[in-house]
């Protein structure tokens, strides 16, 4: 019984300071929260800079968007991170549609999935000119 | 369970043949023993290295422009980075010291005599291989006291005749210590010196295994005249666990050195301010550093720099030989040993001191 005593102190220390050494590693290896320091509205282009028909990816934050003017020539911004995989997406200006090219994933100039294996639609954003520079804004939640 | 596992592995790989030598393996009891445990001590501090070098790898980036911003971010911003920078740093100096410890105890004890000369070759070269992983090392963090301390160590280093100037500029990658070097030696330190050392530590444990552990002539003599005396342990488990409690012990020490006086960091390098006063290089170089600095510019007609790194050369290459000349002239070619390991030892210690106290 003594012996057992002994062998259960002996365990349970051995076994708390172990993990007392693994503790620090666990929590090491989960890296920091990277700061968004691009707020919710990023100035993406002139006003010059896109045709109709065009498109261009523009640096939203962390994560890239994509802003585009359609035939008709109305601005459009969504997020350009494929909602499937999280490749970067394109504009076809042959298809008129929004491409991923990973998985043949297609998106219409809404942002919603259409073909493909993306399972949901890609988040779009705000666009406003002011004077001669395309503005693209996060939606505030209603 | 593990009878199970044991069996799967014996009908596969005859494990019990490989492990057979192992089992039968001794490890002599003397007053003496306990400095048997050096050598494993710093191979366990060199597997902490291993591990902790590992984790750094994760978040540092080896340029010279974010070198210092990415260690500055591991100790500021990575949970626990401090903890983990703090033990590489503390752990290398502690395993520097158990290896020069574990070679003076092999001088002292006569453990390199006949025929253990290449288990003391091995060692050796490790040695060297843990100093060249402190110097690298020491440039990573790229900060003002790092920097310029490469930088005079790397220009004695073009100051060996002949060699000199080509090996400095291949250790700098250029004329000057820029981010290239921090490339390099950030290569050395990762790859190359990982790489060669885990073969020299495998050779090395090898030559121990073949040979076994050496008893002190003193105790062998004695064992010998009364063979009932010799006593002896198994390594496993009994001489293994009790290594094992060292390690808890070394690794009680490393953690406690690590919280209590976290490492430094210092301020980032700029290769165009002047050095700053007090500086120097790690603890184990300072013994050389301090002989340098003391050497006048020039003794007889040749420049005192070339005197002092062709004389620690020559040195270095004699305290390589030792076990040669223990052999060469009986009686003699031991005490000369003792003499030399005695010298050494006060020599290094004298110099260590004499650098941190000089101004």
């Amino acid at each position: 019984m003594r012996r057992r005593i002994v062998e259960l102190l002996l365990g349970g220390g051995l076994f708390a300071s172990i993990v007392t050494f693994l503790y620090p590693v666990l929590r090491y290896l989960i890296p920091p929260p990277v700061p968004d320091l691009g707020g919710d509205e990023v100035v993406a282009a002139r006003v010059a800079d896109l045709k109709p028909n065009g498109s261009k990816i523009v640096r939203f934050g962390t994560r890239p968007a994509l802003l585009l003017m359609t035939a008709d020539g109305e601005y459009r911004a969504l997020s350009a991170v494929c909602t499937h995989l999280s490749c970067t997406v394109q504009y076809r200006r042959d298809l008129h549609q929004i491409w991923c090219a990973c998985h043949n994933g297609m998106y219409d100039l809404s942002g919603r999935n259409i073909s493909g294996p993306p399972p949901r639609p890609l988040e779009d954003f705000q666009v406003h000119v002011r004077g001669n520079e395309i503005v693209i804004s996060r939606k505030r939640q209603a | 369970m593990f009878t199970r596992v044991q069996g799967w592995l014996d009908e596969r790989f005859h494990w019990a043949d490989i492990i057979g030598p192992l089992k039968k393996k001794t490890v002599p009891i003397h007053r003496l023993s306990y400095w048997y445990f050096l050598g494993g001590i710093t191979l366990f501090l060199f597997l902490i290295q291993v591990c902790t070098g590992i984790l750094l790898l994760l978040y540092y980036r080896p340029s010279a422009n974010e070198a210092f911003e990415s260690v500055q971010y591991i100790m500021t911003r990575v949970q626990f980075g401090w903890l983990i920078r703090s033990i590489h740093s503390w752990a290398a100096n502690l395993m520097i010291f158990t290896a020069f410890s574990h070679m003076f105890s092999v001088v002292f004890l006569r453990a390199y005599r006949k025929p253990r000369e290449l288990t003391w070759l091995s060692g050796m070269f490790l040695l060297f291989l843990a100093m060249g992983f402190g110097f690298s090392g020491y440039l990573l963090p790229w900060n003002t006291l790092a920097f310029f301390a490469t930088k005079v160590g790397t220009e004695i280093t073009g100051q060996v005749p002949v060699i000199g100037h080509p090996l400095m500029v291949l250790l700098r990658g250029g004329e000057d210590v820029t981010g290239a070097t921090l490339t390099r030696f950030f290569g050395l330190h990762v790859a190359v010196l990982p790489g060669l050392t885990t073969v020299l530590i495998l050779v090395h444990l090898a030559l121990v295994q073949y040979f076994g552990i050496s008893v002190p002539p003193g105790v062998e003599a004695r064992w010998k005249a009364s063979p009932g005396d010799a006593r002896q342990m198994k390594f496993f488990p009994s001489f293994f666990l009790r290594e094992l409690m060292a390690w808890y012990i070394a690794l009680g020490v490393l953690g406690a050195l690590a919280a209590l006086l976290p490492w430094e960091l210092g301020t980032k390098a700029d290769p165009f301010a002047p050095a700053p006063a007090g500086i120097r290089p790690e603890w184990y170089f300072m013994f050389m550093f301090q002989t340098l600095k003391k050497i006048p510019a020039k003794v007889w007609f040749v420049d005192g720099e070339i005197v002092g790194i062709v004389v620690f050369g020559v040195a270095g290459l004699l305290w390589l030989l030792l076990p040669f000349f223990d052999q060469l002239a009986r009686g003699r070619g031991r005490r000369f040993v003792m003499g030399a390991g005695v010298f050494a030892l006060c020599y290094m210690i004298s110099m260590t001191i004499y650098g941190y106290m000089a101004k």
